[in-house]
């Protein structure tokens, strides 16, 4: 009985082993047919990184095919600052809810759960709506949420956003993150090795497939829309490399019962309604141009950054934006370079105290050569 | 980078469902989700919202997929010696859940 | 860009590393850390004829005559101090009660008992915490045979904090560190029970399933397996904080073996998986209270499992993994669709949305 899950996975098959031996052995003979040794594909997806690595899915993966993680990790691209400003609330008195994910994420000084542990007030939710139902418990106290993820989760705080009742004491920190623009700062990049994108099902879900095609048009790259069960990323892998193979750039949705041309309408147009990008800095990537949401002037009475005088001064000079600049995630995530290269790393740079999106993430490049001395052999 | 759970609904109660995950219960909200949803249907759940309904004839296309992916790939063409070499590194325990 | 930023940066880190902070409890590398630097410092270079702190192993064998005398000591903070399938008094006495097994030392002679309580706790609550331990001692077998008690202020302590010690002797004592390539690795049974059902009851995510502790004193179990293996069993250890993913780590460190469990192999219950599933987490990352990782040889591997079978907290259990010479100190996943590192977790798991 080899599927690992009862229920809807072992009866709908996504996790069924023989089936990825067979996918599997496909990705191996395209990468033969295709013959280039590296052959470099994007993900940009954090939830595609856990499923690669919880499956172990990249110990089969041919020594030619270098699958990486690009800047698709919402909590780890956080910027400093932005962790900066709900510790600093927390420091306040403000009770700061958020998701687990951002808790240990490091700001200048400090995390949340290392403010948690100062005394200040941080809850763990799993759902936005918990936010709502905290501060109805806490009338006496402001209730900020610290909303962070792409856009699929800024929908669901875009929803609440919209509720036409909400207490008056809830407040919105947005550290939402959209992922397209950071795409194409990973294909303009000069030295990019990248050939396809396999892009995340559940943010497509949202946005639709479609989004992608002016993006595949510029930059004549593939993308592969992918779901996270072990066989919706190896099916991916495959029309991915099959595309490449043909040298065909153009969208593909491997993930079709999930993701339509046109999306979900319904919540498109709530995150636009509550949300506008602006533009913003990448945890050591780079200044994204419309890669973060803000909340629209309408709702400017949920807007925590314009109901508190956040005091970030006391973090110290300018010193994380300086240290971000040296940070190299970029180009490391692009392929180019190897955390050595880094001034940073394993010095200012380190597992408790990360400066870049890479030493965040636990399957963050850096942080793997700072665990294990490099990508081990298994 | 989002944690997605399908689920199946039990019950709809206004702009919330309750869901079976697997055997856990939860509310999941319906504020977002593009079509009506009832007890008995699958839903894409993500930090407590329902963002897709699943539709039965959609699973059913993700499995074709598979199929048509490995035919395009020439997999079935794949010699009988990597296959039988792919058979024995695999764990026991047969291919079918 | 000044050097003073970066000088800004290490006074920050500087800062980090002079506090102890919740990770430095969660049973990881930064505990052990913490350990090594700070309270064993010293004390672990004391001879001991048998095993000592140095060791850091689940308590102290020390030789008395043809014996070994077990000495084991264990403080208790939960929350919530009741908790779906146990509460703290159950949890205190099981967790020395296992301590001392993991040692193969299954009779205890004694348990000592101290409390500290904050002003205005509940005496009803503490009835009923005494209740859990005189209940969980008689299933063991462990009086308490001396306590102490003490009564902090409000805001001083949280609730209730509870140590107990237990002593036994044995005539066998089995390390943490004893694998060998070729050893089976045996789990008594499901995972991640306890820390699921805790994070559930903590945290209020609003899940409605049936998750229950495995809270359980497991000497008895212990006893039988060691019987049955006839000197076959080579390590034990109770995976506590940080899981499975933690004890075996630190079991592959300590012996120098690698270790490869299949993952498939791992009993977990279907509701524990699909919490876990739910939040993000990996059930081998969980705590547990009532199971066991041994160690067995090869050739004593059967006879052990089917003896856990026998008994009732031992039905679940199964060979899920065995020792082996490639990649030493580390342990690898096979997850049916391919390897990886078990990594070891970082301080408490937190549920995550991507």
């Amino acid at each position: 009985m080899p599927s690992p899950l009862t229920g809807v996975a072992t009866d709908l098959k996504f996790r069924d082993p023989a089936k990825a031996r067979e996918l599997s052995a496909a990705v191996v003979r395209l990468c033969a047919d295709i013959g280039r040794d590296p052959i470099t594909l994007m993900h940009v997806c954090g939830s595609h990184e856990q499923a690669i690595a919880k499956y172990g899915l990249r110990s089969n993966f041919p020594p030619a095919l270098d699958v990486i993680m690009g800047p698709g990790c919402p909590v780890c691209v956080t910027d400093l600052p932005e962790v900066d400003e709900a510790v600093a609330l927390a420091e306040q008195g403000v009770r700061v809810v958020t998701y687990g994910d951002m808790l240990r994420v490091p700001g200048t000084a400090r995390s949340l759960l290392e403010a948690q542990a100062d005394g200040g007030a941080v809850d763990v939710i799993y759902s936005a709506s918990q936010a709502v139902d905290l501060a109805w418990a806490h009338p006496g106290q402001e209730v900020v949420f610290f909303a962070t993820g792409f856009e699929t989760t800024a929908v669901a705080t875009a929803a609440l956003a919209l509720r036409p009742e909400l207490p008056p004491n809830l407040s919105i920190l947005s550290a939402h993150k959209y992922i397209l623009p950071a795409m194409e700062i990973v294909a303009q990049m000069p030295a990019t090795r990248v050939e396809g994108f396999l892009a995340a099902g559940h943010a497509a879900t949202i946005t639709g497939w479609g989004l992608f095609e002016p993006f595949v048009e510029r930059y004549r790259l593939p993308v592969v829309v992918a779901g996270f069960e072990p066989l919706d990323i190896l099916a991916g892998l495959v029309k991915l490399l099959e595309l490449v193979r043909d040298g065909r750039a153009e969208v593909a949705n491997a993930f079709p019962r999930c993701v339509t041309r046109e999306g979900n309408r319904n919540a498109q147009e709530q995150l636009w309604r509550v949300f506008e990008t602006v533009g913003g800095i990448w945890r050591g990537i780079a200044h994204i141009p419309d890669g973060n949401l803000r909340l629209r002037e309408e709702f400017a009475g949920l807007d925590a950054r314009r109901r508190f005088t956040i005091d970030l001064a006391h973090f110290g000079t300018d010193a994380p934006a300086a240290l971000t600049q040296q940070c190299i995630c970029g180009t490391i995530m692009a392929g180019s370079a190897s955390p050595f290269d880094c001034a940073l790393f394993g010095k200012e740079c380190l597992p408790d105290m990360p400066v870049g999106a890479c030493m965040v993430s636990s399957e963050g490049t850096c942080r793997i050569w700072h665990t294990y001395g490099g990508r081990p052999k298994l | 980078m989002c944690l997605g759970v399908p689920g199946r609904v039990l019950e709809v109660r206004g702009p919330v469902a309750i869901v079976d995950f697997w055997g856990v219960k939860r509310e999941t909200r319906l504020d977002v989700v593009d079509e009506p949803v009832e007890a008995g249907d699958w839903i894409l759940n993500h930090v407590g919202y329902a963002i897709r309904k699943i539709p039965a004839s959609e699973v059913g296309e993700t499995l074709a997929l598979y199929e048509q992916l490995l035919q395009e790939s020439g997999i079935d063409l794949m010699s009988a010696d990597v296959r039988s070499e792919l058979e024995a590194t695999a764990p026991s325990g047969s291919g079918d859940a | 860009m000044s050097v003073s930023d970066g000088d800004a940066r290490r006074t920050a880190l500087q800062a980090h590393e002079d506090r102890v902070l919740m990770k430095h409890g969660a049973g990881g590398r930064a505990m052990r850390r913490l350990i090594e630097e700070t309270l064993a410092a010293g004390f672990a270079d004391m001879a001991v004829d048998g095993i000592g702190l140095s060791a850091f192993d689940d308590g102290a064998a020390i030789r008395v005559g043809d014996q070994w005398l077990v000495v084991t000591t264990d403080s208790h903070v939960v929350k919530p101090v009741f908790f779906p399938g146990g509460d703290i008094g159950r949890l205190s006495v099981a967790g020395t009660v296992n301590d001392l097994a993991m040692m193969g030392a299954t009779e205890p002679l004694g348990l000592t008992c101290a409390v500290i309580l904050e002003e205005g706790y509940l005496r009803s609550d503490l009835e009923k915490v005494h209740r859990s331990m005189l209940e969980a001692a008689l299933e063991a077998g462990a009086p308490i045979v001396t306590g102490d008690t003490k009564v902090m202020g409000r805001g001083e302590i949280d609730g209730i904090v509870l140590n107990t010690t237990g002593v036994a002797m044995t005539r066998h004592v089995v390390s943490d560190a004893g694998l060998r390539p070729g050893d089976r690795i045996i789990l008594t049974g499901t995972v991640g029970d306890h820390g699921i059902a805790l994070m559930a009851a903590r945290r209020g995510f609003g899940l409605d399933a049936d998750l229950r502790s495995d809270v359980a004193p497991l000497n008895s179990l212990i006893r039988a397996a060691m019987a049955a293996a006839a000197g076959g069993i080579t390590a034990m250890k109770d995976p506590t904080r940080g899981g499975v993913a933690s004890a075996l780590h630190e079991m592959a460190q300590k012996a120098g073996v690698g270790i490869l469990v299949r993952e498939e192999l791992v009993p977990i219950r279907d509701v524990v998986r699909a919490t876990a599933e739910i939040l993000g987490l990996d059930p081998l990352h969980i705590a547990n209270e009532g199971k066991a990782v041994i160690g067995v040889a090869a050739e004593s591997a059967d006879a052990v499992l089917a003896a856990l079978r026998a008994h009732p907290l031992g039905a679940d259990a199964a060979i899920v993994g065995e020792c082996v010479t490639e990649h030493p100190r580390k342990v690898v996943l096979d997850t049916g669709f391919g390897r990886r590192l078990l990594a070891e977790p970082e301080g408490e798991p937190l549920p995550r949305i991507c």
